[in-house]
């Protein structure tokens, strides 16, 4: 796929379509990848790369970058052309200033996962039929590509891209049996005692980096209430444990609706929050209450919570814990 | 040096616990490794090190500094500082031992910070050395042997036995309180772990990482670098590489409003963020790329500038394997490695 990607990109660089792409590239490990804009050929061969480790979702960059001069080609995996729908319909993209090709996933991994996996000293990996193969300092390890799947990748929605200018590669199908909720559905058995002690104890392990907030899509405010010195909430670390449980209770709403469930939130945590939980929460009780839903699925449709209709749920189920 | 049989370490954390608390990297409930009390039981983690690092115990995230009352037209003020106890640290790694004599370089030069210097004259470090580097470990390129950590009191594990040695008047007092448990050892029994930990260090992929040329003289060229747009392209001005830091030490000092007075506190701040240092004329860097700047000036050539040519990094590797986009300082550093070597 990658040299796919490379082929077409140099293509619709050389022919003017766009003078710009924006991508994964390669790190100092196998695992390191970063989001680049690259501006020639020699750029791309110099570090663009595709793979199992090209997690990033890549649809926030483009607010800043369609902005600027000229078309930018970027390539979107199939949760990332959600984001990118989403902030569309949120007006925040140009969409005439991107060309969008669709590109095939089969789930991705990281460094982090591979760790939690065991995995100690990573020299390189490649894959190998179902599995991966792990050069280590401490010798060779393998992995099952299952195993070595991201949480969210365990649990994803769907293969298809919800849009696109071109598509490489065969197009996935959506994953309706994609368990997203059962981790949800455990909470909600809690009683309310012991979900206030799940969330406190998760919660309390963070560090207030914003990396949650700064990777998601949905997040894009230009000046974030947070970061504002004259709102009298900013902050960069809690006065107490309460605050910082209401920093992320309040972004859990804000992204309510708008949330496509790209995952991000979770990956980046340098805490290994279950952030995602709150914000699946919200679309479970979404779907529940108002009609399946799925936020960037497309860019007309009215969102739920900012419409109105005479089947809406009544104010007063949130008196009742939400059960109807 | 002295030496216990490994299957009696709960023994040695419960003698140390008797006399203060105790701090041991341990696994917590979601799994992942970082510093709690000491109970009965407790267990020290498999993890190399800790997802936080060490430097809460002496700079913690937040911290209360004064408080004022208005009452009528009088304004008390209060000294919000508790009495520190004596613990001591257990399982400190050698590029977190070093991190504290970095921010002793900041908080312990005149005019001294006694909320510092006081949580630091409490506490008793004890390291210990590693035997399994990840690859993200890059601590030798700051002259730190992992295989031999600094520290009041350093230890080792290897086969059946801990090894302690004591290195300061702190960990001197320490091991004395805790002889009834120890038995003499000789330096040669842990020889033949350090050479194979240094063995691996010397194959890490940074092992070769030089940061010649990251100087003050060098300091307007690295500066005025024309990479610098390209290598914060992506970074989103999070603070992740500024808090997971042991090393980064700024900090912002805040009122709290109660309604009837002000709470002055002092938090973490990174550079990353867009209120860094935001004064009354506004803001001195006003782009990302200028923020992203300073992060890697300050550690690669203002600190050592200012300090005799230290670093203001140990090589722990947190911002390498937490950073959202991989971006890092031994990117940064090999991007750069060209303006001046
Ligand atoms: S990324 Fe994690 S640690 Fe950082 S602010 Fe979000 S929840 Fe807290
Ligand atoms: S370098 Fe990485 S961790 Fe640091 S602010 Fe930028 S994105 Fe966040
Ligand atoms: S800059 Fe990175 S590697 Fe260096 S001490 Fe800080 S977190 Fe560790
Ligand atoms: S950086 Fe060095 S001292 Fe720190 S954990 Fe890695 S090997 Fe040990």
């Amino acid at each position: 796929m990658q040299e796919l990607m490379l082929a077409k990109a140099k293509e619709l660089l050389q022919n003017g379509t766009v003078n710009r792409v924006l991508g994964w590239q390669a790190g100092e490990f196998v695992y390191d990848i970063t989001p680049a804009v690259f501006e020639s050929e020699q750029d791309l061969d110099a570090g663009f790369v595709y793979n199992e480790f090209c997690g990033n979702n890549l649809s926030k960059y483009l607010i800043k970058e369609s902005r600027k001069e000229g078309k930018v080609l970027a390539f979107l995996k199939p949760c990332d052309t959600y984001s990118f729908n989403q902030l569309i319909k949120e007006h925040r993209i140009i969409r005439e200033n991107v060309y969008v090709i669709g590109v095939p996933c089969e789930g991705k991994t990281d460094g982090e996962t591979l760790k939690s996996k065991g995995v100690k000293g990573i020299l390189g990996a490649k894959s190998e039929g179902d599995e991966l193969i792990i050069d280590t300092l401490y010798g060779e390890q393998r992995l099952s590509k299952r195993d070595a799947l991201t949480a969210r990748c365990l649990t994803c929605k769907s293969k298809k891209h919800v849009v696109y200018d071109e598509l490489l590669g065969e197009e996935g199908e959506e994953v309706p049996e994609n368990h997203r909720f059962e981790e949800v559905e455990k909470l909600e058995a809690m009683t309310p005692d012991e979900r206030f002690a799940f969330w406190r104890g998760e919660l309390s392990r963070c560090i207030r980096c914003n990396a949650c907030r700064n990777v998601c899509p949905a997040c894009s405010c230009e000046k974030c209430v947070f970061d504002n010195p004259a709102s009298g909430i900013s902050q960069k670390a809690a006065a107490d444990s309460f605050e910082e449980n209401m920093f992320h209770i309040i972004r859990a709403f804000h992204v309510a609706g708008r949330c496509t469930d790209c995952g991000e939130c979770s990956r980046v945590c340098p805490q290994n929050i279950p952030l995602h939980l709150l914000n699946r929460k919200f679309i479970k009780d979404i779907d529940a209450f108002y009609g399946e839903y799925q936020a960037g699925e497309d860019t007309e449709s009215r969102a739920p919570l900012t419409n109105f209709t005479y089947d809406d749920v009544e104010p007063s189920i949130v008196y009742k814990g939400g059960k109807k | 040096m002295k030496k216990l049989p490994v299957s009696k370490i709960q023994e040695l954390f419960a003698a140390i616990r008797a006399q203060q608390t105790l701090y041991i990297p341990t696994d917590d409930a979601s799994g992942q490794a970082r510093y709690l009390p000491w109970q009965e039981g407790m267990e020290l983690t498999h993890a190399l090190n800790t997802v936080r690092s060490a430097k809460d115990f002496f700079f913690p995230q937040t911290e209360n500094l004064v408080e004022f009352k208005l009452k009528g037209k009088e304004i008390e003020i209060i000294d919000s500082r508790t009495e520190q106890d004596d613990f001591v640290i257990f399982g400190v790694r050698a590029c977190d031992a070093r991190s504290f004599t970095i921010l002793d370089k900041v908080f312990l030069i005149d005019p001294i910070d006694t909320y510092y210097k006081n949580r630091r004259e409490h506490g008793t470090v004890v390291t210990l050395a590693c035997t399994q580097p990840e690859e993200t470990c890059f601590c030798t390129t700051f002259g730190i042997d992992p295989a031999d950590p600094e520290g009041d009191a350093a230890c080792w594990i290897a086969g059946d036995s801990l090894y302690l040695k004591a290195r300061t008047e702190k960990g001197e007092k320490l091991l004395s309180a805790l002889d009834n448990l120890l038995a003499d050892a000789d330096e040669g029994e842990i020889a033949a772990q350090q050479k194979a930990t240094r063995d691996i260090a010397q194959k890490l992929p940074f092992a070769k990482l030089n940061l010649a040329g990251f100087n003050g003289e060098n300091l307007n060229k690295l500066f005025d670098s024309k990479k610098w747009p390209e290598l914060s392209e992506a970074c989103l001005g999070c603070g992740t590489c500024t808090f997971v830091c042991p090393t980064c030490q700024c900090y912002d000092i805040r009122d709290f409003d109660t309604g009837h007075g002000v709470k002055r506190f002092r938090c973490w701040d990174s550079c990353m963020y867009s209120d860094f240092t935001l004064m009354a004329h506004g803001n001195s860097r006003n782009s990302q790329v200028e923020r992203f700047r300073q992060r890697f000036m300050h550690k690669l050539v203002y600190f050592p500038a200012n300090n005799e040519g230290e670093y203001g990094c140990v090589g722990c590797g947190r911002c390498l394997a937490k950073c959202p986009i991989s971006m890092n300082i031994v990117k940064v550093a090999k991007a750069l490695e060209g303006e001046v070597q």
